[in-house]
């Protein structure tokens, strides 16, 4: 809502200064957004079929043990859903509060925010296959090491 | 307007999906179908609600911001300060990860140094503003700060070493 106000205000400004320049910057930004807006949809449906399979029952079951089997369950998940964080967070606090490590816990949120498999399309659109595994790689491996480090210290 | 073959295919494949979620409502009173068009539907309105603003203000950008300016700042002889930029760049936005690609486009276009652009969505990934305040109201704050303290070296050497490949943009 905020970020809307804000940016109707960036082009009512904007429009004011100078209308054909204006102009020219809606029909380039609106062009965009049309033209990712199949790509998408796509991704949204692997979202959604991913959220119907792995809801938070399933996966408050899933990592109720900590077993190296059960960090790596999480770090697999994390990887591939791309679950929001108002469903993530509290998540997550239910499993810290039923007993799951600090590394497992941490493991399953970095590797959910820093690694996804299911937007690598959307990305390798962007920036070429290439960079976008090798993104998603490095960030795999530094969440692992994040978690690691966050077990030792909390 | 010519319509290229992956919209298409995607276009088409949303359809099976709809299809088959409108069947499974329907006629199976099914769980899975529910559930599956009920988030699709959910992120489908997140989607039009972030987005559209997004790419109109990445038009305005594109047109109205000369390159000198972004090259000064965060272009590749720009110094660490630019870090700090992209960072709080990252930070006051909101949505999915997938809304920041293509804002990385436009600035990686505008001569932005590929670190960091990398920088960039690492620090959306990671600390935008709202996803910190939900996230110290369920794990507290000890938790969130230790992560961010851990994160952010990850992150940062992350761009440096993305930095080394140059990110090309494909549109």
């Amino acid at each position: 809502m905020a970020f809307n106000l804000i940016g109707l205000c960036i082009l009512a400004a904007c429009f004011a200064l100078d209308r054909h320049k204006t102009i020219r910057s809606v029909h380039r930004g609106l062009m965009m957004f049309w033209k990712i807006v199949p790509e998408m949809s796509i991704v949204l449906i692997l979202i959604s079929i991913s959220l119907s399979v792995l809801t938070p029952t399933q996966l408050r079951q899933w990592l109720s043990a900590d077993t190296p089997a059960h960090f790596v369950l999480a770090l697999a998940v994390g990887s591939v859903a791309l679950i929001p964080g108002f469903v993530a967070f509290p998540l997550a606090g239910v499993l810290l509060k039923n007993g799951a490590s600090i590394t497992l816990v941490a493991g399953f949120l970095t590797t959910l925010l820093m690694v996804g498999v299911v937007t690598l399309p959307m990305e390798a659109r962007y920036f070429g296959w290439r960079t976008a595994l090798l993104r998603n790689g490095l960030s795999f491996i530094g969440a692992v090491a994040i978690a690691l480090a966050m077990g030792r210290l909390l | 307007m010519k319509t290229n073959p992956r919209s298409i295919i995607s276009l088409g494949a949303t359809g099976v999906f709809l299809f088959f979620c409108a069947w499974g409502v329907w006629f199976g009173h099914n769980d899975f179908a529910i559930r599956s068009a009920n988030s699709y539907l959910g992120f489908l309105k997140e989607m039009f609600w972030v987005l559209p603003m997004m790419f109109l203000l990445i038009g305005v950008f594109d047109v109205w911001v000369p390159r000198e300016i972004v090259e000064r700042h965060v272009g590749e002889d720009a110094g660490p300060i630019a870090i700090l930029w992209m960072i709080l760049l990252a930070m006051l936005q909101a949505g999915p990860l997938y809304g920041a690609f293509p804002v990385a486009a436009a600035l990686s276009k505008k001569g932005c140094a590929a670190k960091y652009i990398f920088i960039y969505l690492g620090a959306f990934s990671v600390m935008k503003l709202p996803m910190l305040s939900f996230e110290i109201t369920f794990l507290g704050w000890k938790f969130s700060l230790v992560r961010l303290m851990f994160t952010l070296p990850v992150f940062i050497t992350i761009g440096y070493i993305m930095g080394r490949h140059r990110a090309y943009v494909v549109q």
